[in-house]
């Protein structure tokens, strides 16, 4: 498979070199729901616990640092599977535990909607025209 | 609650007329008292409604923790051990002394979140005051149980109170959120170390200030600071009994994870993606019931949609769908946005610069996604002072239910809108979600209500009615969206212990050895 679900922009990307001197390797979780929920949330690898409920997307190539892993809960990667995520980064202050917080960043992620050969790649059936049922996602 | 606007404008905190000013800097509230940092370092803090600095907040760490956690244990002997008589009547004195300050606590509420001045004054801060009262009343009339195992031997329940707590709180409502998670634990007997949210820090303080010549010290402490320097620190201290946290699932996981290490008990809110449900009887007539179903269409907008039980999906039966919609619309436009200080003001300011990007990113996704943009869709820039600050126009998108828009809480003033066939469908599509905060149905038929409220996965079903949050009526989670109940007298045990004493009143002895 050659079609990347994860990527980082350069601006989050310099800011994860800069947590990674601190705290040493990284990972993201995605979150859902309340308040800061649809952010990712960066961590020191061994401080989340994965399971056998979330889904590794894969991992952020940035230059210098080991392959940063970003995870999603299985059930929220049911939705979320026919959209590309790029973390990015903006001013502001996030709640919850993510590292980034105490510098006045929050990391954001940012989304598109993969395109017929992405989706072929990656195993999925292509949308076409007008709107998915909910039995495609399930 | 019934709103009266008014031409009113407040004065914003800091200026002439204000009848709240912030302090410029604030320390932590340990053990009954003011105390700076161990490191410290402070960190500045917004307002949302114009994006500048108006206090700066102490930036905790794991020491202050420590000495917050310590002053608590040692303030709990006494404060377990008080009559109920004592404790409630220290909670009606809170209450009353919010009572006699709610403007004030209102206007620090509306200039730290950014929600309209009409909102903290006809929602938040009463119901945070009869919050008080409430677990004042329930905790005078909890009792514990006898039970006759048999003629000779007796077992008695005792409520006890677990110790010292940790409560994370949100920053969509910085008052009422810390007191509904206050109330029923300072009512139980506990003592508490809280965590505001770093985006709101501040308003609590208003509030620590009216009231903590009320409360012994120690009882109540409040520790600032980042999630990761403050928050997970408390969450996976080793001499707390119990956290609750009110947030989203990724970090509700991480201090379930904490909790497993330390075997404690957690409550959890972490939000919902409410599915709101109009039945085609709505639309029989164009009474004052569709005038008020046409409202609870518009209910996405209050608080700016920063709620977690925001419907934020409408679900409309095809057979209305095209008038109802209409007027539904036209509802949504009538929403005045403008100063949160203006009591005429329905929608306000998001709560900070990253919630106002979250939405927008949404925006953009729900266009992608192919979902219609009906109204709104964009930043508001309201000029002026205001300019700066965080505002984003009432959006209504119509697509379908798979949609990543229709499925994930935006926190903000974005209706995801679809129509459905049928009961079943309605149902379908209100359960096919992660999450099961709150719903709401809308119908004139009894039988509809009952079988829709029943059938719908989730812990608060409004029916014709929406955003209502009297003390005594349960809220909490289905599915991801948490354990536990708030805003109900159950939740007194959620912080309490069973102490169960088993007693033989047999004079001789049982006959083993």
């Amino acid at each position: 498979m050659s079609t990347d679900r994860v990527a980082v922009t350069p601006a989050a990307g310099e800011l994860l070199r800069s947590l990674a001197a601190r705290h040493g390797p990284l990972m993201f979780h995605q979150s859902g729901g309340c308040c800061d929920g649809s952010s990712p949330m960066c961590y020191p690898v061994g401080m989340f616990t994965t399971g056998s409920g979330d889904v590794l997307l894969g991992a952020l190539d940035v230059p210098g640092l080991d392959p940063i892993e970003v995870y999603m809960s299985k059930s929220q990667f049911a939705y979320w599977q026919y959209t590309h995520l790029t973390i990015d980064v903006v001013d502001g202050r996030g709640a919850g535990f993510s590292l980034e917080v105490p510098e006045g960043k929050r990391f954001l992620t940012r989304s598109r909607m993969f395109d017929e050969a992405e989706l072929a790649d990656l195993g999925l059936v292509p949308a076409g025209p007008g709107p998915r049922s909910s039995a495609d996602v399930g | 609650m019934t709103i009266a606007p008014s031409p009113t404008t407040y004065a914003a905190p800091g200026e002439e007329g204000s009848l709240v000013s912030y302090r410029s800097r604030y320390d932590h509230f340990i053990g009954g008292e003011y105390v700076p940092p161990a490191g410290g370092q402070y960190f500045e803090n917004p307002t949302p409604v114009t994006g500048k600095v108006f206090t700066e907040i102490a930036r905790g760490d794991s020491t202050d923790v420590d000495r917050a956690v310590e002053a608590a244990w040692k303030a709990f002997p006494g404060w377990g051990r008080t009559s109920v008589a004592e404790r409630a009547g220290i909670l009606n004195k809170i209450a009353d002394r919010m009572e006699q300050n709610l403007e004030a606590l209102a206007v620090a509420e509306t200039w730290e979140n950014g929600k309209p001045i009409r909102e903290t004054i006809g929602a938040d801060i009463p119901l945070a005051i009869d919050h008080f009262r409430y677990f004042a009343g329930a905790i005078r009339a909890q009792e514990g149980s006898t039970g006759e195992i048999d003629h000779d031997t007796v077992a008695y329940h005792f409520h006890e109170p677990l110790g010292v707590v940790g409560q994370i709180i949100p920053w969509n409502f910085p008052i009422l959120m810390a007191v509904w998670k206050l109330a029923p634990a300072l009512a139980a007997g506990n003592c508490v170390v809280l965590k505001p949210a770093e985006q709101t820090p501040a308003s609590i303080h208003v509030l620590v200030d009216l009231i903590k010549d009320l409360l012994p010290a120690g009882v109540l402490n409040v520790v600032n600071g980042f999630g990761i320097e403050v928050g997970a620190p408390l969450a996976q201290h080793p001499d707390i009994r119990k956290v609750a946290f009110t947030g989203e699932t990724t970090t509700g996981r991480l201090i379930m994870q904490y909790a497993s290490q330390n075997l404690i008990p957690v409550t959890l809110e972490l939000g919902g993606k409410s599915p709101n449900v109009f039945f085609a009887d709505v639309a029989q007539d164009k009474d004052a019931f569709y005038d008020k179903a046409l409202e609870g269409f518009a209910f996405f907008n209050l608080n700016q949609g920063e709620v977690c039980t925001c419907p934020s999906r409408a679900l409309v039966a095809k057979e209305i769908y095209d008038g109802f919609v209409t007027d539904g619309l036209d509802r949504v436009r009538a929403v005045k946005q403008g100063h949160p200080l203006d009591l005429s003001t329905m929608i306000g300011a998001q709560a900070s610069n990253d919630q106002l990007e979250k939405i927008l990113s949404y925006i953009d996704i729900g266009k992608q996604e192919g979902a219609k943009l009906l109204t709104g869709g964009e930043r508001a820039d309201l000029g002026g002072e205001l300019s700066g600050g965080y505002y984003v126009t009432p959006t209504v998108f119509e697509g379908d239910n798979s949609m990543r828009i229709f499925q994930e809480e935006i926190f903000g003033p974005v209706l995801a809108l679809t129509s459905f066939s049928g009961y079943d469908e309605a149902i379908s599509i209100a359960n096919d979600t992660l999450y099961g905060l709150g719903a709401g149905v809308w119908s004139r038929e009894a039988t509809t209500l009952y079988r829709a409220g029943r059938d719908i996965q989730a812990g608060r079903v409004w029916e014709n009615t929406y955003h209502q949050y009297p003390a005594g009526a349960a809220f909490g989670g289905y599915k991801q969206s948490g354990i536990g109940r708030e805003n109900h007298k159950m939740m007194l045990e959620h912080y309490q212990q069973t102490k169960n004493l088993l007693v033989s009143y047999a004079e001789g002895p049982m006959g083993f050895f």
